[in-house]
């Protein structure tokens, strides 16, 4: 009989064949051959050792007992090599025990969600958004079912109002008491709106609460209509959510059949029915009146107030509008009581804000925090700093509608308050962050361009306005912007601010206002040394070749789309700045860092 | 028995521009709603339909056109069998949505708002899909993809007839 | 169903209720996150792996979903929940890890650690 040295175990389950187990065995036995060693090691096909088929192909070296785990053929050369002639362990193909469910960190123990408090998105990412059961077993409806059978609507808006809860769509008005101005509104019928127009570019708070947990949003309209004493209610929806369009629908339709939305809601004598509509295109109608315009089948064209919707809304009815967030708190606040509510936040700002933290940051995401958070904790506990490692050096919160707070005032508590003080505003809660490669007065004429295209042009502060700041603002970009540019454009910015009719128009300065205030000396040094400081405004780029480090690789000349670049091989290359179109598709390919941009 | 005098694509739009104008007799605040529908029908507002839309809720004309025209949705000209928007959203624009845009241009040979000419796409920007934490994004009819670079563009399009 | 009083919605709670419980208890559940966003990042070519990979095997397990769970960053997420067991949640999962995952966890109950975000838990 044959003395043989090693056994060689190799997996011939289903699974381990699947995922090549036959070719680990035919290279064994070549590399086997190879090294002579086919006499001394026998190779053994297994059967399934259940339970790691996961782990598949499996490779098992007795007399040692090594387990190998997801061996390729690849790997073979080298387990031969080392194990077999030199005995030494290929560590790295060796079985770990698979991580026990408490060494696995829990969510509160990462840092995404250590320092967050989900409250209007308690159901976001747990519940099936489609099946209104999931709603119920988490005590959904229950509150609409206490508000109508055990308070008034007097008493529901109490509730609210100690609270403190406040508008989440950006103006921050308490909640409460544009609800109790709607009740006192004489006349039987009332209306009431949930907004959910998400037009800031950089939000889609509403989107995901909409798409996660739509029948929070509905239950708080309901509990809202029987606190102003509405029985119908809309929703504008923006058309480009189509999948939130669809899951409301699909979330209202459940509600009729349960008897939970409709008439006489659970025998309480209440009804209650809601329709959506969906929105065509136009952020103008994020604002009330137009939005209420829109509705009723018209331009959506803001109008001057008073009256207010409370008074005179849609249809010239008494209305209420809030937001999609404001609206999924509600439901929270009657089951957990006021109190609980405002324990959180700060004195003014009670509760926790929802933020869709985007840009330049490692982890973009949906977070919810209490308010009184700092924009660092953010940006660099929740977020995990800038992508890349790169300097921090503003953010912009709230939107077009809001403003840039630079990166000495990070430490800056989000609050309402606080924010309108540092120049910006909570508006809907989008947080884009920057970083170095951000150009300030680039971005400034990114929102104005975005307003600018999306005033309606009733007002002319807002027509003609925004469209000159825009004018001037490209000018700077191109490299012509003149010495009076910064003041005209401040005056212009307080005009608009003071004058517009609506609050489109009213805020739409403010990204400009508050980069002058806080990067001055970019738009400077693009005004008078013609340079983009963040390398992004193209005209004010020139590139050029550093004939000391250019090897002649010819990697530049060959990426260069306007054929501006010339050289020969191995002798530094030289770039023609009439024919560079200033595409720094040669900045990016070169690996020598020759390319110079300034 | 019909000698056929409309293709019987025309006879089945007419048919669901009927149905449209029954589902919404007598609601208020209609005429959005009915655009939509009409221009999913259609695949964009053609002017007799603008009428048609005009003469079944009573409406002046102007009123019907200055709705169409003030929403960035409704389309008065005939579209590609495929939208392709690129978002220029802020987060896509700090994270190089206009690298896509300038190569989506560049790979479908037209511009903002235009049409190729054998009607297979028309491209759009948009301010905002709302998958920021993707960014940068495109949406092709109602598909959306993420984190994009502007060598994936060509693979997507393909998919699109 | 209409219900239509107080103590209809409080019945249907209280069965909703137990029949998670005992669903938990028995099946095994694996949730997609199908939000804007999830499909965007390619979740419904995970959700349709996955759907395939059980029918394959003929393995028993709830496929659902739920909405965005916030981590943008991380999407596709997929959720797996053992009977009886903890929720856990895997991140940039692609068609091609979730026979890892159907094998590993759904079967032997071996958490993929290269994939896990983290173990889920109300925040």
């Amino acid at each position: 009989m044959q003395l043989v040295r090693a056994h060689i175990l190799v997996c011939g389950g289903t699974e381990c064949t699947s995922s090549g187990s036959k070719q680990v065995q035919d290279a064994l036995a070549k590399e086997l051959e190879k090294h002579k060693l086919d006499k001394e090691v026998k190779i053994v096909e297994t059967d399934c050792h259940d339970g790691f088929c996961e782990m598949g192909p499996l490779v098992i070296v007795y007399p040692e007992g090594t387990f190998y785990v997801r061996v390729k053929a690849e790997d073979v050369p080298e387990i031969v090599e080392e194990h077999l002639l030199k005995g030494r362990i290929v560590s790295r193909l060796l079985y770990k025990a698979p991580a026990t469910e408490e060494q696995i960190p829990g969510y509160k123990e990462t840092d995404f969600y250590k320092k967050q408090q989900r409250v209007a998105l308690r159901n976001c990412g747990i519940i099936n958004p489609e099946v209104i059961q999931e709603y119920i077993a988490r005590d959904g409806y229950g509150s609409l079912e206490k508000v109508l059978f055990e308070m008034t609507p007097e008493q529901v808006i109490d509730e609210i109002k100690r609270s403190g809860l406040r508008g989440r769509g950006g103006g921050g008005f308490p909640t409460g008491m544009k609800w109790e101005f709607c009740r006192r509104s004489p006349g039987d019928m009332k209306y009431i709106i949930c907004n959910a127009d998400e037009g800031d570019p950089g939000a889609f708070m509403d989107r995901s609460v909409l798409e996660g947990d739509p029948h929070s949003v509905i239950e708080g309209m309901a509990i809202g209509a029987y606190a102003i004493g509405a029985r119908e209610g809309y929703i504008y929806c923006r058309a480009e959510y189509p999948l939130a369009i669809k899951r409301l629908k699909i979330a209202i339709a459940q509600a009729e059949e349960l008897g939970l939305l409709g008439e006489n809601i659970l025998g309480s004598g209440f009804s209650f029915d809601l329709h959506i509509k969906e929105g065509a295109g136009a952020f103008v109608c994020g604002e009330e009146t137009a939005l209420m315009a829109s509705i009723e089948g018209r331009r959506g064209m803001p109008r001057v107030r008073p009256p207010f919707p409370a008074q005179s809304g849609l249809w010239g009815k008494p209305s209420n509008i809030n937001n999609v967030e404001t609206f999924a708190n509600v439901p929270v606040i009657i089951k957990r009581g006021a109190e609980w509510f405002a324990s959180m936040g700060t004195e003014k700002s009670k509760g926790t804000k929802v933020f869709a933290l985007t840009g330049k940051v490692n982890n973009t995401g949906l977070v919810e925090v209490p308010m009184g958070i700092t924009l660092r904790e953010i940006i660099f506990d929740i977020g995990g700093g800038i992508v890349g490692g790169k300097k921090f050096k503003g953010v912009q919160i709230g939107g077009p509608s809001g403003g840039c707070i630079p990166a000495q005032l990070i430490d800056t508590p989000v609050d309402y308050e606080s924010l309108i003080a540092a120049g910006a505003m909570m508006g809907s809660g989008g947080l884009v962050v920057m970083d170095e490669t951000t150009c300030m007065v680039d971005l400034a004429r990114f929102f104005l361009n975005f307003t600018q295209s999306e005033s309606c042009g009733k007002c002319t502060p807002c027509r003609e306005g925004t469209k000159r700041m825009l004018e001037i603002l490209t000018r700077i970009c191109n490299g012509e912007g003149v010495p009076e540019d910064i003041e005209t454009l401040e005056r212009l910015g307080r005009v608009i601010k003071n004058t517009a009719l609506c609050g489109l128009g009213n805020t739409a300065p403010n990204p400009v206002l508050s980069t002058l205030r806080y990067f001055r000396h970019e738009y400077e040094a693009h005004i008078f040394e013609k340079r983009c400081p963040a390398h992004v405004c193209t005209a004010l780029l020139v590139y050029s070749i550093d004939e000391e480090k250019c090897t002649g690789c010819g990697r530049c000349l060959r990426a260069c789309p306007a054929g501006a670049i010339t050289g020969e091989k191995k002798e530094p290359h030289k770039i023609d700045p009439e024919k560079c179109i200033k595409c720094g598709s040669c900045f990016d390919v070169c690996k020598q860092g020759a390319i110079i941009r300034l | 028995m019909s000698s056929c005098a409309q293709p019987a694509e025309d006879v089945q739009k007419e048919k669901e521009l009927l149905e449209l104008f029954e589902k919404w007799r007598g609601v208020k605040g209609a005429l959005i709603p009915i655009l939509q529908g009409a221009q999913a029908i259609y695949g964009y507002l053609p002017k007799d339909v603008i009428l048609r839309i005009s003469r079944e809720l009573k409406l002046p004309p102007s009123r019907v056109y200055g709705v169409a025209t003030f929403y960035a949705q409704f389309h008065l000209k005939p579209r590609g069998r495929n939208i392709v928007r690129v978002c220029l959203g802020t987060a896509c624009h700090v994270r190089g949505g206009a690298k896509i845009f300038e190569k989506m241009q560049k790979e479908l040979g037209i511009g903002n708002g235009d049409t190729t000419e054998d009607l297979r796409y028309t491209l759009e920007t948009v301010a905002c899909l709302g998958c920021c934490g993707l960014s940068p994004v495109i949406m092709v009819n109602d598909d959306t993809y993420g984190r994009l670079t502007p060598d994936k563009l060509k693979g997507i399009l393909d998919n699109y007839q | 169903m209409k219900l239509t009083s107080r103590e209809d919605l409080k019945k249907l709670r209280e069965e909703t209720k137990a029949l998670v419980a005992a669903r938990s208890a028995e099946e095994t559940k694996i949730i997609v996150g199908m939000g804007t966003c999830g499909i965007a990042a390619g979740a419904g070519e995970v959700m349709n792996a996955i759907l395939e990979e059980l029918n394959k095997r003929n393995i028993k397990a709830t496929v659902t979903q739920t909405g965005c769970i916030g981590m943008c960053e991380k999407e596709p997420l997929v959720d797996v929940q053992r009977p009886g067991g903890n929720r856990f949640t895997y991140g940039k999962v692609k068609p091609s890890d979730v026979p890892r995952i159907i094998s590993g966890h759904v079967l032997h109950g071996n958490i993929v650690e290269d994939l896990v975000v983290a173990r889920f838990e109300e925040v």
